[in-house]
Order: C-alpha cells, then sequence, then structure tokens
C-alpha cells in the first residue's frame, strides 16, 4: 500500500510505504517534507516482538542452537554457527579443523543461497521494472528457471551437510550429529561445478541493469582475518581498527528509537554498515581470482560508498564462496572425512544429565552472516542452563545508516523526481540492505530509556 | 472453486521467522508448476502486488498480540479455506515457551520499564482464534507434507494426519533409537508425518509436530523418568515447541 503522486513537487513530499515487501518481516518507511524542509525521515521495524530473550532463559544450552535457529527462516544457518560459538566459548568446547571446515563450508552455502535469492527474487524485479518475480516467470522463464537452479545447487548444499538449509539438523556444539554422505557430497560437488556457468550468466545479466546512482562514506564494519576473507571467524575490524569480538559490546552503542522495535546502533556516535558491501570494502585482497575479477566486469572498486551497490557486492561474494566451496569439497572428497573427528551426540548422555557441574561462564560468538556481522551471547549457570542471553543482528546495525542514506538521498531527489519515483528509489534503498526484519526484531535486551 | 478459473492462494505471516515461506522458494521447479494450478495473489515475502480477493489463505506464525487476533479473523471471513502452515500456526511453535512464564515477566525481561507499552498475548496456533481447514504441521514444513496437503485440498479432499508416532517411521528408516544410545528423544509421543527427519540426521525428536492425539505422554515420560533425567528437563523437552503443559508449570514455579 503506497501512497503517492506522479507530480514533482520540490517542496512537498510524503512516502508512506505500510508493509515493506520483498523483504523477510514487516517494516515501514515513513518520510515527510514540508515546504522543502525534511520533517520526518524513519525506517520502522513493526514486526510483533517475540521474546527471544525471555524464552531462552531457563533453557539448556543445548537447546540454544536448535531454539536460535529459528530465529530466522533465511539465514537459520548463520545464526546455528553464531549460537554454536557462543555456546562453545561458554562450555569451553574447541572443534575439529574437520569440523571447523564443514562450518564454512555451511556458511558458504548460506551465502550463495541467501545472495541469489536477494539477486533475483528480491532486487532484480525492481531493476526490470516489474512488481515481483511471478510476472518474470512467463517474461524471463530461462533466467527464473538459471536462478532456481542455483538456488537449488544452495539449498542441497544446506541438505547433504545438516539435513535441510532452514533450521539445520545436525550442526551442533562440537561437530556434527552424523556425517555428511559421500554420495551427497559429490553430487553437491558436480552441482557446484555446473553453477559456475550460471554465475558467469548471471554476471553478465546484472552488468546490464543499472544501479541507482548515490554516494554516502560511512564507517564500515565486518570481521577480517589474516588467513582469509573472513566470514566464520576474525577480528572485528571498522575504519581500519581491529577489536576483538569478545569486546564487541565496547565497539559499537545500540540504543532505541520509540518508532520501531528494532535499535539503532553506532560507532564512535556514528551509523556505520555491515553485510557484503562492507566485508567487500575491508577485504577485498582477500578475495579469490574469479571473485575480483568478476568486480572487476561489473565496475565495483573497494571502498564503494553507493549502497545500492551492496548487490553487487553479494554477486562477487557469490562467486568468492562458491569457488572457496568447491576446494573445500575437493580436499574433503580427496581426503574424506574422519568420524571420530566430526561426529558427536547433540545432547549430553542421558545418564550424565544433572550430574556434572559446568563452570559459570559467558561466551560469545560471531560469523559474518549474508547481511552482516551476527553475535550470539549467552550466560550459563553450573548446570549450564542460560541465564541471560543477547543477539545482535546485521539488520538493527544497518538501520541507522539506511536511516543516514535516506536523509542525503531524498533532498537530493526532491524536485527531480515524482513522489512516486522518490518512494520507488526508497524502497529499492531498503531492499538495496536486503534487510532481515523478523531476525531484527528477535532482538533480546532492549532497554528502552 | 470453480473448476475453470484457477483458485486463488494468498500467504500471510503472523509472528515467526517466515522460513515457512521460503519452503515454497526451496520447492524449486515444484513451485513454478503450482503457478499453473493456481495464481498466487499475495505473497509479501517475494511480492509487491497484494491481491484482495482470494479462496486459500496459507497462513504461518502465531498470535501474538490483539492485532493479530483482528487480522486473522478477516482473513478467516475471506478464505474459502484456511490452510494453517508450520509449527508456529499449527501448535504455536516456539513462540509458547513464553507462555511459560508469566506474560508480565517476559515482558520485562525484554522491554524493561517500558514492558507496559508492548502490546502482547499469550502464543496461540491459529485455530484457538479461528476454524482452519487444513494443518501442514513442521518446523520447516516438510516438502512432501507441503505438496501431500496443496494436492487434497485442490482435488478438494480432506487431509487426515497421521495419528501414530514418528518412531514408527523411525523404525521403518532402521535408526537406532535415541534411548538405546543413552539419548532422550521427543519420538515416542510426537506425531509422526516427517519421515523422522531429524533422527535420519543423527539428532533426536524435538516434538515440533505436536503430540500424537491421545498421547502417550504419559507413558513416555514413565520412560524419561525412569532413564533419571530431571522433571524440569523433562518438561522443557515438552515445551520447546508444545506449551500444553507451560501454564501449570509457571504455577508449579509460584
Amino acid at each position: 500500500m503506497t501512497k503517492s503522486s506522479s507530480k514533482i513537487d520540490p517542496q512537498n513530499v510524503k512516502v508512506d510505504v505500510h508493509y515493506l515487501t520483498r523483504v523477510e518481516g514487516h517494516g515501514n518507511i515513513v518520510v515527510d517534507v514540508k515546504e522543502g524542509k525534511l520533517t520526518k525521515c524513519e525506517f520502522q521495524v513493526i514486526e510483533s516482538p517475540r521474546f527471544f530473550e525471555s524464552m531462552l532463559v531457563g533453557r539448556s544450552i543445548w537447546e540454544a542452537q536448535h531454539l536460535t535457529s529459528r530465529i530466522c527462516g533465511i539465514c537459520a544457518c548463520g545464526h546455528t554457527l553464531a549460537s554454536i560459538k557462543a555456546a562453545e566459548d561458554a562450555l569451553g568446547v574447541t572443534p575439529s579443523d574437520e569440523v571447523v571446515m564443514l562450518r564454512k563450508l555451511l556458511l558458504y552455502t548460506e551465502m550463495l543461497d541467501s545472495h541469489i535469492l536477494h539477486i533475483y527474487i528480491l532486487v532484480a524485479p525492481d531493476l526490470l521494472g516489474v512488481k515481483s518475480v511471478v510476472p518474470l516467470i512467463k517474461t524471463h522463464r530461462p533466467v527464473i528457471d538459471m536462478a532456481l537452479r542455483m538456488k537449488r545447487m544452495s539449498d542441497y548444499g544446506g541438505e547433504v551437510l545438516a539435513g535441510r538449509h532452514i533450521h539445520p539438523i545436525s550442526y551442533v556444539i562440537g561437530g556434527l550429529t552424523q556425517l555428511p554422505s559421500r554420495e551427497g557430497l559429490e553430487k553437491l560437488y558436480s552441482l557446484m561445478l555446473e553453477s559456475r556457468k550460471d554465475g558467469e550468466e548471471t554476471v553478465k545479466i546484472i552488468k546490464t541493469l543499472k544501479f541507482p546512482e548515490f554516494q554516502r562514506p560511512t564507517q564500515y564494519m565486518s570481521l577480517t582475518s589474516d588467513e582469509e576473507y573472513a566470514m566464520y571467524d576474525g577480528d572485528l575490524t571498522v575504519n581500519g581498527k581491529k577489536s576483538k569480538v569478545s569486546d564487541y559490546r565496547k565497539l559499537f552503542m545500540e540504543s532505541v528509537v520509540d518508532y520501531s522495535r528494532a535499535k539503532i546502533s553506532r560507532i564512535n556516535g556514528q551509523s556505520y554498515a555491515v553485510g557484503a558491501l562492507s566485508r567487500f570494502n575491508n577485504n577485498f585482497d582477500q578475495l579469490n581470482k574469479k571473485a575480483k575479477a568478476v568486480a572487476k566486469e561489473l565496475g565495483l572498486k573497494a571502498p564503494c560508498h553507493n549502497p545500492y551497490l551492496n548487490t553487487a557486492a553479494q554477486l562477487v561474494e557469490w562467486v568468492h564462496c562458491l569457488e572457496e566451496s568447491i576446494t573445500i569439497l575437493e580436499k574433503i572428497l580427496k581426503d574424506g572425512l574422519k568420524e571420530d573427528k566430526v561426529v558427536v551426540a547433540s545432547w549430553p548422555k542421558r545418564s550424565e544429565i544433572g550430574k556434572i557441574k559446568y563452570k559459570p561462564n559467558t561466551g560469545k560468538g560471531c560469523v559474518e552472516v549474508p547481511r552482516g556481522s551476527l553475535f550470539h551471547e549467552y550466560t550459563i549457570d553450573d548446570t549450564a542452563h542460560i541465564t541471560a542471553a543477547n543477539c545482535v543482528i546485521p539488520t538493527n546495525q544497518n538501520m541507522g545508516n539506511l536511516e543516514d542514506d535516506m536523509r542525503k538521498i531524498v533532498p537530493e531527489l526532491l524536485g527531480k523526481k515524482t513522489q512516486e519515483e522518490i518512494t520507488l528509489s526508497l524502497e529499492m534503498l531498503a531492499r538495496a540492505y536486503d534487510p532481515c526484519i523478523s531476525c531484527a526484531t528477535h532482538l533480546l535486551d532492549v532497554k528502552f530509556v | 472453486m470453480k473448476k475453470q478459473s484457477k483458485p486463488r492462494v494468498a500467504f500471510f505471516d503472523f509472528t515467526d521467522c517466515e522460513g515457512c515461506q521460503l519452503q515454497f522458494a526451496n520447492m524449486g521447479q515444484t513451485f513454478l508448476e503450482l503457478t499453473n494450478l493456481v495464481d498466487i495473489v499475495s505473497f509479501r515475502e517475494i511480492m509487491s502486488e497484494e491481491g484482495q480477493d482470494y479462496d486459500i489463505a496459507i497462513v504461518e506464525g502465531s498470535i501474538t498480540t490483539d492485532n493479530d487476533v483482528t487480522r486473522i479473523k478477516k482473513i478467516r471471513e475471506k478464505a474459502k479455506v484456511l490452510v494453517a502452515f508450520g509449527s508456529c500456526a499449527t501448535i504455536a511453535g516456539v513462540n509458547g515457551i513464553k507462555n511459560r512464564s508469566s506474560l508480565e515477566l517476559a515482558k520485562k525481561r525484554v522491554y524493561g520499564d517500558k514492558a507496559g507499552t508492548i502490546n502482547s498475548i499469550k502464543a496461540m496456533p491459529l485455530d484457538a482464534v479461528v476454524k482452519v481447514d487444513y494443518y501442514i504441521l513442521n518446523c520447516p514444513p516438510y516438502i512432501p507434507e507441503i505438496i501431500a496437503v496443496l494436492k487434497a485440498i485442490l482435488m478438494g479432499k480432506p487431509y487426515p494426519l497421521p495419528n501414530y508416532a514418528v518412531c514408527v517411521e523411525c523404525k521403518m528408516n532402521e535408526n537406532v533409537c535415541r534411548y538405546e544410545k543413552d539419548q532422550e528423544c521427543m519420538g515416542p509421543v510426537t506425531r509422526a508425518g516427517c519421515n523422522s527427519w531429524c533422527i535420519n540426521n543423527g539428532n533426536r525428536c524435538y516434538g515440533c509436530r505436536g503430540l500424537v492425539e491421545k498421547p502417550a505422554s504419559d507413558a513416555a515420560k514413565d520412560i524419561l523418568q525412569k532413564y533419571g533425567l530431571k522433571v524440569e528437563d523433562i518438561l522443557n523437552s515438552f515445551t520447546l515447541y508444545n506449551d500444553s503443559m507451560g501454564e501449570k508449570y509457571d504455577q508449579e514455579l509460584k
């Protein structure tokens, strides 16, 4: 339901997008320009609160992954991994190298899955001037078939590795509950090899689409690592400065605004961005060769200050993750996986429950998920039950940055574009961040001031 | 539904993770084939168009606010067929956990001083508020079951849910019983239909499909007690998805 007019009025613009579509969750965009003055510029998150913090309190730490993966259907694997890392940090568990490799592979397949969903299903309709992917099924059938084939490949990755991509089954504290099947891994490997040409085709298509021009430098935060283009592990980097993940609470400040269920995050008092474009800007040098070539082909250079190009950065990451996944799979298929290094039970033995004393502790975990840095933190008591929990979601962190972008772009468009066009520009801007609003409201420790 | 025109389908979401809708995207070519059989008129997660008229409403998520109650009643009025989709819509899902502690406590824990401004009621499945015609269980929904229920709807036939435990399917899949491995499992009391998805992948059953109709729940509790689990842990196992005991538990705590 978009109220808009098709006249150009440089003095008065009212944008009221109720329930932004083609995003995960419920959000509104409200902009009000009166007599040339921007009086209101808000991205309102209106998703129902879900009380995850309250739900986690009193649960066993071994339930945390199962429960928190249900915060979000789209980045369930990311929540799973952030949750497991936080739980392992609290329990003092160190996973084997094989397990870490399998986790990276799962994280990459989720990037592949989510990025392709965003590029084709959520963003492409805007760039092609249609309302959704549904008319494209008739008009662009080969492209849609290709998109679904790419989606199916990464979805199959989740299936082979974790039993399913939405709410993965076999990834738990310490390892996996069973080894992925060799046949499954072989099939995934061949699907990934086949996907290379779909990737090339996608680059050709995205190259022809025109992203809106807009520039606003901001602070870009992501994990960074000396070893690789960081996704699973590393230090937090912003403005070239590194901090430990365990100090994340000192790095950014969160505050509550009254119009939204989501908090606004700030670093040094300023908004900041997380996600594909931030990772691209911070870690460009560590992208693999093919990904760098794609960036060049798309004209994407680090640092890039156009938030609309987050979608292009996602495609670069798609290529990076595909190649990294192929490399990992080649290693696994060559060396095999050792059961004793990987397989663990999902839960302590029944006969031991209640008998083991644990060290009361707090654990923190961070991974890069498709939309940016995701944090989970749990405090456990001596029975390993959770007494306090906190999750910081990428979309929340981006919220302040998106609003600052809106504040800059609205005056730039005034007098040049109709209200209808301005509305679309703002919708596209919000969508470029790939917001995951159902995640964003699962903020676990909102405190109003 | 007239035979000549395609039935119009609308998707709606209430409080949940939206993973249910994503399962449609994950159906791939089957989803495209589905668009030959029905007209999708509303699907906010992937569409900007919004159709106001529909025959079949596929609804995911739990009812957790007063506004949700009003909205689901309106959807019920318009829809000829209402489908509850996924654990949150069918059994309140993980949202039901919040019913375990008093709502006042939950609000206070999460929203502090501003607890009074938060509208939230007890998490409920759809059929606590409106009549539901078809149920698609599971978290996330199991694609073969989604297809089976959709077929039944399009043929105008009922879809009876299996009324036996997950253990039946699990045995056919030749999994080693979790109890045999000194683990706990909700399989003995959970309604079948998922082909023992989680146990096939080395995990255990968490009861996301809800209990069988005449639950051998007491018997399962006996088994759990026999193996020396804390009552608290047993109750936790029963309430990850299905909160039938939640309020009672809360009373006991007081």
